[in-house]
């Protein structure tokens, strides 16, 4: 594997980028917004190893949310008895191996069905578990208390990011990359070119389950407490959903595009219309399909092109 | 066996909503992801009929039948026609249509809550109790299983003796190949879809009649009738009835045996099972 | 002519419900020939391509290549072995480069390339069913015609044994067709092995060194090409019975 020296330097400004986002946390005032600056990074994160998934494959994963609390369960039940790092690493090692058992039974079939199994997983693994917790005693919830303060799981997510634009740029030269394309593209070519289509999948969409459930297990101490209905929240999901898809999930960095402008503005919604999210919710969905469909990067690349395209602008 | 005849009761009705979405799937090739809530229009139609008129629920069948007819046929047209022409091959649809029922789905929970609010509503209706084989069972029960039984007869004498049933089922057999033979897809897939909204919010309003019902509970039923017209294979009547039957008592079973709280499981366990050893249904031919 | 049996098909039966699509047939692909597969339409040819490239899974009987059985073998595992094929409606990936196209078929299967390695060959690929200078650009693009070219190309790129081509050289002018046969014979040229399902009777003529015919999910007749287009029986199917 080569790099170029484009290669080279796109990594080198994005490293730049990240120490400098690194410092915001120490700005003075930043308190104050760090508490939105966390849901920003955290939701890029989800949203970008969504799409690493369902981009190229057009499945339509609802399972964030059961990630996600499949990773908070785990921190909040380990706390006293396993080291941090330590649990971040089981949070992951679960998180895939739940990917692995859905993508098995679910990823041999079209995507109807993915879609659905994902869409009620979240809930199922809620019912099972408040029922476990209510039959073998002990309350539904759990405190979880560390010494974190937003600032440090800024940081934590902000390295995941960068870890997840890593794995994802990996993915995307390699040659499982280059299969998926092709699965998304043509299903029949894929295994007439001796792709095994099924295990292409799966292997994507552990990735995309590992890192929701890393990033369940480092919201949790922002939580205090954790209860079923919260950690499995499927709204989780759908957010996550329309960011990729509004930032548009061609690119690594599309749901990036997504993220940032759909967590404000929600923020803002959340504040001044508490009672009308779920309209509105519905109302983005609907626009976003039938306005941009391919999202907000891809609109930039079409204007990008077209720049480039028109006579008289210098080329290089 | 008074937990066989609650199972089977129950699952009458969820055989309404599910044939529902059998017609839409099967013949539109929408994935409707928004059936749960044409179900609970119609529990909401019911229970003002019930409380704000005082007025037998049934009667809101009057109104319920054409509005929601009326109103999932504008749904295809306008916004599903659309994406059906737009769509390049079978999965592009696939996916934007499950993007855009989804959308679809909390556009219509969030008017609900604006309009009704987000707690809980139940009405009255008939629950004095019947005996059959020496155990009771409320009238309302009875009745709705009585109604289930009609709205899926009537439905499959349509598809199977008469001319327009035919053209139904064969879109849902090869699309291209109805278009050959005459048969306007178009105009048969929207009617298919606000036939089978209709025939969803029916269930709905039935529904009401026995159970509590809230704006948000429509993807609960939404993620039932998904199930059951996946195990009794996509678009064929016959098998989502017999599925739905299957649903109702295991359910029931779960409930009373184990835990009320587990009903979802056990429909997920069903579906799972269906996934890893039937894929195409219960009656369904393998894939070719 | 013959030579060595590479690939052997007996006794397949393919049902779809209840339609009986092919009825126990055998025959021998021997290696280094170009066997053409013909007969009228929906008589199973195609079927009988999906089933040796593993496309459809047979209801009975086998298919062998080398003594090594490929019924049961899942699609990609048939392809690794050696067997690449086109499509009747031409399947080429419409968002990717012309050149990642074919790339496609070199990565993964029998040939297993990366990196430059991996461009230079596609590229060599694209030369040589005639495509050039245009690896850049988006497969959507292309000639209907064009595309079949790209397919082609895949195909190639696996460096297969046997090459399955679906009525590859439907649709050429007569020019175009020439070039189409010409090409097809350098194939067997290298030592390839190729089985063709076609329409175009000049084709079958010139490029064939052995045919076997298909009627109804049975086959009728198999020989040179021309003694089977004298038979009969052959042409009975092929005019229908109403010219009897």
């Amino acid at each position: 594997m080569k790099l170029t020296q484009t290669d080279v330097w796109r990594g080198l400004a994005i490293l730049v980028v990240f120490f400098v986002l690194a410092w915001l946390p120490v700005v003075p005032g930043a308190d104050g917004w760090l508490s939105i600056v966390v849901p920003i990074t955290m939701y890029t994160v989800l949203a970008t190893s969504w799409a690493i998934f369902s981009g190229p494959t057009h499945y339509v994963s609802l399972a964030t949310a059961a990630f996600f609390g499949v990773g908070s369960y785990t921190l909040a039940l380990g706390l006293e008895s396993v080291p941090y790092p330590l649990l971040l690493l089981m949070a992951a090692v679960l998180g895939g191996v739940m990917a692995a058992l859905v993508g098995w039974a679910t990823l041999r079939l079209s995507g109807v069905y993915f879609v659905i199994f994902t869409l009620g997983l979240a809930e199922l693994i809620r019912q099972v578990f408040t029922w476990y917790q209510n039959n073998m005693g002990g309350s539904r919830g759990s405190y979880v208390f560390t010494e974190f303060t937003d600032k440090h799981i800024y940081w934590q997510l902000l390295a995941l990011a960068l870890l997840v634009y890593l794995v994802g740029w990996l993915i995307n030269r390699s040659r499982l990359g280059f299969a998926i394309r092709i699965i998304g593209g043509d299903e029949s070519v894929a295994k007439h070119s001796g792709i095994n289509v099924a295990w292409s999948k799966i292997v994507l969409f552990m990735v995309s389950g590992s890192v929701a459930a890393v990033v369940g297990a480092i919201l949790a101490p922002r939580f205090v407490y954790i209860e079923p209905a919260m950690a499995f929240n499927p709204q989780l999901s759908f957010m996550v959903v329309i960011m990729a898809l509004l930032g548009g999930t061609q690119r690594l960095w599309g749901p990036l595009m997504g993220a940032i402008p759909f967590a404000l503005v929600w923020e803002f919604i959340a504040a001044n219309f508490p009672a009308q999210t779920t309209l509105l919710m519905g109302v983005a969905f609907l626009l976003v399909v039938f306005y941009i469909p391919n999202g907000i990067s891809g609109v930039l690349i079409r204007w990008y092109h077209q720049l480039r395209a028109k006579p008289g602008v210098s080329h290089e | 066996m008074q937990i066989l005849i609650t199972g089977i009761f129950l699952g009458g009705v969820y055989a309404i909503i599910a044939v529902g979405l059998s017609l839409q799937y099967g013949v539109s090739r929408i994935m409707n992801l928004a059936v749960g809530e044409m179900l609970v229009a119609g529990a909401f139609a019911a229970f003002w009929f019930s409380t704000a008129q005082s007025l037998n629920p049934y009667l809101s069948l009057l109104v319920v039948i054409p509005v929601a007819f009326c109103a999932n046929w504008l749904i295809y047209r306008y916004l599903l026609l659309p994406l059906v022409r737009r769509a390049k091959t079978r999965g592009q649809l696939e996916v934007d249509s499950i993007l855009v029922t989804f959308g679809l789905s909390f556009t219509l929970v969030g008017i609900f809550l604006w309009a009704f609010g987000g707690q809980f509503f139940n009405y009255s209706f008939l629950s004095v109790p019947v005996e059959i084989f020496d155990a009771r069972y409320g009238q309302n029960r009875v009745l709705a299983f009585a109604i289930a039984f009609v709205v899926c007869a009537a439905l499959w004498i349509w598809l199977n003796h008469t001319r327009s049933g035919l053209s139904m089922r064969a879109i849902s057999v090869d699309t291209r190949a109805a278009s050959l033979v005459a048969i306007d897809v178009e105009k048969s897939s929207n009617f298919a879809f606000a036939l089978g909204g209709a025939i969803a919010a029916t269930g709905g309003m039935v529904l009401s009649t026995f159970l509590t019902f809230d704006a948000s509970i429509g993807i609960v039923f939404t993620l039932k009738a998904l199930v059951i017209v996946i195990m009794g294979g996509v678009g064929d009547i016959r098998g989502a009835i017999v599925a739905a039957l299957v649903l109702g008592i295991t359910e029931t079973i779960v409930a009373r045996l184990i835990d009320p709280g587990l009903t979802l499981a056990a429909a997920y366990v069903l579906f799972l099972l269906i996934l890893l050893f039937r894929p195409q249904g219960l009656f369904g031919r393998a894939q070719t | 002519m013959s030579s060595s049996v590479l690939l052997e098909v007996r006794k397949v039966v393919k049902r779809f419900g209840g339609l009986v699509a092919i009825n126990g047939v055998s025959f021998d692909v021997h290696e280094h020939e170009v066997l053409g597969l013909i007969g009228p339409n929906g008589s199973g040819k195609t079927t009988m391509m999906n089933l040796i490239s593993g496309a459809l899974p047979a209801t009975d009987g086998y298919i062998a290549m080398d003594d090594k059985l490929l019924t049961d073998l899942p699609t990609r595992k048939i392809a690794r072995a050696g067997i690449a094929r086109t499509f009747q409606l031409v399947k080429v990936i419409p968002s990717m480069t012309v050149l990642e196209n074919v790339m496609a078929g070199a990565v993964f299967g029998h040939k297993k390339l990366w990196g430059q390695a991996l461009a230079v060959y596609a590229e060599r690929q694209l030369e040589r069913v005639g495509l050039f200078g245009i690896s850049h650009k988006p497969t959507a693009d292309l000639t209907y015609i064009d595309q079949k070219r790209v397919e082609l190309a895949r195909a190639l790129a696996s460096d297969p044994k046997v090459i399955l081509l679906d009525e590859w050289l439907a649709g050429l002018n007569p020019t175009e067709l020439q070039t189409g046969i010409e090409l097809i014979r350098s194939l067997r040229d290298d030592g390839r092995t190729v089985i063709l399902v076609e329409h175009v009777m000049d084709a079958i003529r010139s490029l064939c060194d052995r045919c076997v015919v298909m009627s109804t999910g049975n086959i009728i007749a198999q020989g040179t090409p021309a003694d089977v287009l004298a038979d009969p029986q052959v042409i009975e199917a092929y005019l229908g019975e109403d010219y009897e």
